[in-house]
């Protein structure tokens, strides 16, 4: 890809729009926190502070015909690509009205109709999918694109580089989307790779790439879709690094010994939320008040669908052996 | 290969026998587990452990906590996630003469290195007719019952039982953890070890002056007249629960820690089937083609006339573990399924 992405204008519609879904994503995972600490939450819970403009820049780019692939860490990527959030807090209690009936919890988020399709929690395991969902998407004469979101860790997986391999070979239209946190578990990323500039590792396999701020969700919304609109056009497989930082532990159980706090004040001090509102004031373009008035929203939202969660009923234990094959014909 | 590997390879291999602990000492099976890896660390300069997060981090369940700090970095070797290179990579330093202990964060994640532990550990000896010997140990821990849901809750120490070439162990008390890793490097052979995610906080004694326990022989851990529960790894405990409960109803409950899967101690277990004439075998394996099926067969086979009644079986019901509690309890063996499953054994067949 080449350097310069076509910048779209910073609009005060634009700038609201996008921190409004940031917030929602910020208030959501602090809610979690808390439903963890009250054991409504269970099993391993994975938080994305700190990546809000990934989820949200991304899933911009994408119209509701495209489809995402995930991982354990997409509680983001569910709430930008417009999953219902009662339905997602319900999933976190294990719930029935949870958006996979229950079964799958904080990592396992899937929304057929939107075209998500997990939650995947092996690393590296959704590369391969994305494949098969976007040469469905291209032998079906689609112009869609499938976005396939991981973290830096996979990028030392098999999986990863099979994927890539492939996905040039056939010129599938999938976005990699490889949100480099700097961190898989308690490794470091300059301890797991031989070659730090990912589109560097990349392009020999004859994808392009681009590494991107991923704290700045213009530019990783002007990336994405700028990347989109050349895999429309025809174009082979695109990677995008999306550079950012995870603000808590890798999930709940995490002491955190293998980084320094100053490390991670310092990357609170450039995280996306701070950045987005200084500049939106800085430009006139939010005030104070609107800004108290998005958290609220987003608060109360997120309220709300605790409350659906509580409420929601528990599955029979008598339908235990449900979903493990196909309940409807085949179409 | 570090000059402190090459030297002591020759001194290290007559001096496999593991030193037992000073003071009769009290400490959970993680500790247990990592005084073993410290002991073999310290006994065999060939003796090395690679895995993701072992080192810096102290590994995933924290067994390898301070070893990076005692052994340095060259024999604590922290992976990038890349399991089947790492894997095959402990699988061809065996082969070219050290003594590598791969550590799998979990079973789930060694699917990524099936075909390393198929095709190359378990089948390189035979091959090669013979010359070339497969010496590694890979740990990984296993099991369900933290609300991991359906990729991250499997038992799949049975599937590895299917495979001749491959040894594997499953110790389920604090002695087997402290001393089975000993015993499985001084194996010619690959030795698969699994220990069981619920057992790591688990505390006990380990027994004193004890230093050494072989991986050939299941374990009797509780005796009792009137049945079998034949089982191993997390299981094991569960079993040793139902069989008070089971004793407060008057029926007495032997209890058999198979302690290794492959290859399984026929002899251990038709003895316990000769003393007890019933048998419930509790896996928490699923049930279609699980190590309790293949338990269940040999039984079958070998001591059919000594059974009063058909063996039972107690296994993780067959759906992928689900992550809402009550789903996931209702799918896996429990104290409650187990006794009820003698309760009928008690109460069928046998002689009039
Ligand atoms: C194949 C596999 N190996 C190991 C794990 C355990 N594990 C879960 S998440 C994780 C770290 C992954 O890091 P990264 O890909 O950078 O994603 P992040 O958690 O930073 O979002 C590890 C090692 C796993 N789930 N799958
Ligand atoms: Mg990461």
């Amino acid at each position: 890809m080449s350097a310069g992405v076509q910048q779209a204008a910073v609009t005060r519609e634009r700038g609201l729009r996008l921190l409004r879904e940031m917030l929602r994503i910020r208030c959501f995972e602090d809610a979690c926190v808390r439903l963890y600490g009250e054991l409504k939450i269970r099993g391993f819970l994975h938080l994305c502070n700190g990546e809000e403009a990934v989820a949200v820049g991304t899933m911009q780019a994408l119209e509701p015909t495209d489809a995402v692939v995930s991982t354990y860490r997409e509680h983001g990527h569910a709430l930008a690509r417009g999953l219902s959030m009662n339905a997602l807090m319900a999933e976190m209690f294990g719930r029935e009205s949870g958006s996979s009936h229950g079964r799958g919890g904080s990592m396992h988020i899937f929304d057929a109709g939107k075209l998500f399709y997990g939650g995947n929690a092996i690393v590296g395991g959704g590369l391969p999918l994305s494949l098969g969902v976007a040469l469905a998407q291209k032998l079906q004469g689609r112009k869609s694109v499938t976005a396939c979101l991981f973290g830096d860790g996979a990028v030392a997986e098999g999986e990863f580089h099979e994927s890539l391999n492939l996905a040039a070979l056939w010129r599938l239209p999938v976005l990699f989307l490889c949100e480099n946190n700097l961190y898989a578990m308690g490794t470091a990323i300059e301890r797991a790779e031989s070659q730090l500039d990912l589109p560097a590792k990349v392009r020999p396999y004859g994808v392009e790439a681009q590494a991107v701020d991923g704290m700045d969700v213009f530019a990783v919304e002007d990336a994405s879709r700028a990347a989109v609109a050349r895999m429309r056009g025809g174009a082979g497989p695109a990677l995008l690094e999306l550079r950012t930082y995870r603000f808590r532990g890798h999930s709940m159980f995490d002491a955190q010994l293998y980084r320094d706090k100053a490390e991670v004040e310092a990357w609170q001090k450039k995280g996306p939320l701070i950045t987005l509102t200084a500049r939106l004031k800085a430009e006139g373009l939010l005030s104070e008040d609107d800004f108290q008035r998005l958290e609220r929203e987003a608060r109360n939202e997120v309220a709300a669908a605790v409350e659906f969660a509580e409420q929601a009923p528990w599955e029979p234990v008598g339908q235990l052996e449900r979903f493990v094959y196909a309940e409807r014909p085949h179409a | 290969m570090p000059e402190l590997l090459a030297s002591g390879a020759a001194r290290a291999a007559r001096s496999a026998a593991p030193q037992a602990l000073a003071a009769p000492a009290h400490m959970s099976y993680r500790e247990a587990a990592r005084e073993g890896l410290r002991a073999a660390l310290q006994a065999d300069a060939r003796v090395f452990l690679m895995g993701e997060d072992v080192g810096r981090y102290g590994g995933c369940y924290a067994v390898t906590k301070g070893l990076l700090q005692e052994f340095g970095p060259e024999r604590i070797r922290d992976t990038p996630l890349s399991e089947s290179a790492f894997v095959g990579a402990g699988i061809g330093a065996a082969v070219a003469g050290l003594r590598p202990i791969v550590e799998i964060m979990t079973v789930n994640f060694s699917l990524l290195a099936l075909d390393q532990i198929l095709n190359n550990a378990a089948t390189l000896c035979h091959m090669s007719g013979g010359q070339v010997n497969v010496p590694v140990v890979i740990r990984m821990a296993t099991g369900a019952g933290r609300q991991l849901a359906a990729q991250h809750s499997h038992s799949l120490e049975g599937w590895y039982a299917h495979i001749p070439g491959l040894r594997v162990v499953t110790p389920a008390t604090i002695d087997d953890a402290r001393f089975m890793l000993a015993a499985a490097l001084a194996c010619p052979d690959p030795v698969l070890l699994f220990e069981h995610i619920f057992l790591y906080n688990m505390e006990g004694e380990l027994s004193p002056s004890l230093a050494a326990v072989d991986i050939d022989h299941a374990a009797v851990r509780r005796s009792g007249r009137d049945l079998v529960l034949i089982t191993y790894g997390g299981s094991l405990h569960k079993c040793l629960a139902a069989a008070e409960q089971l004793a407060a109803q008057g029926i007495e409950a032997e209890v058999l820690d198979l302690r290794t899967l492959r290859p399984l101690d026929d002899a251990a277990i038709m003895a316990a089937v000769r003393r007890t004439h019933r048998a419930v075998i509790v896996d928490e394996g699923w049930r279609s083609g699980s190590i309790a099926a293949e338990v269940s067969t040999r039984i079958m086979e070998q001591a059919f006339y000594d059974l009063d009644a058909p063996v039972a079986r107690v296994c993780t019901v067959e759906v992928p573990v689900p992550y809402p509690k009550h789903l996931e309890d209702a799918a896996l063996p429990s104290p409650e399924r187990i006794v009820q499953a003698a309760q009928q054994l008690m109460s069928s067949g046998g002689p009039p």
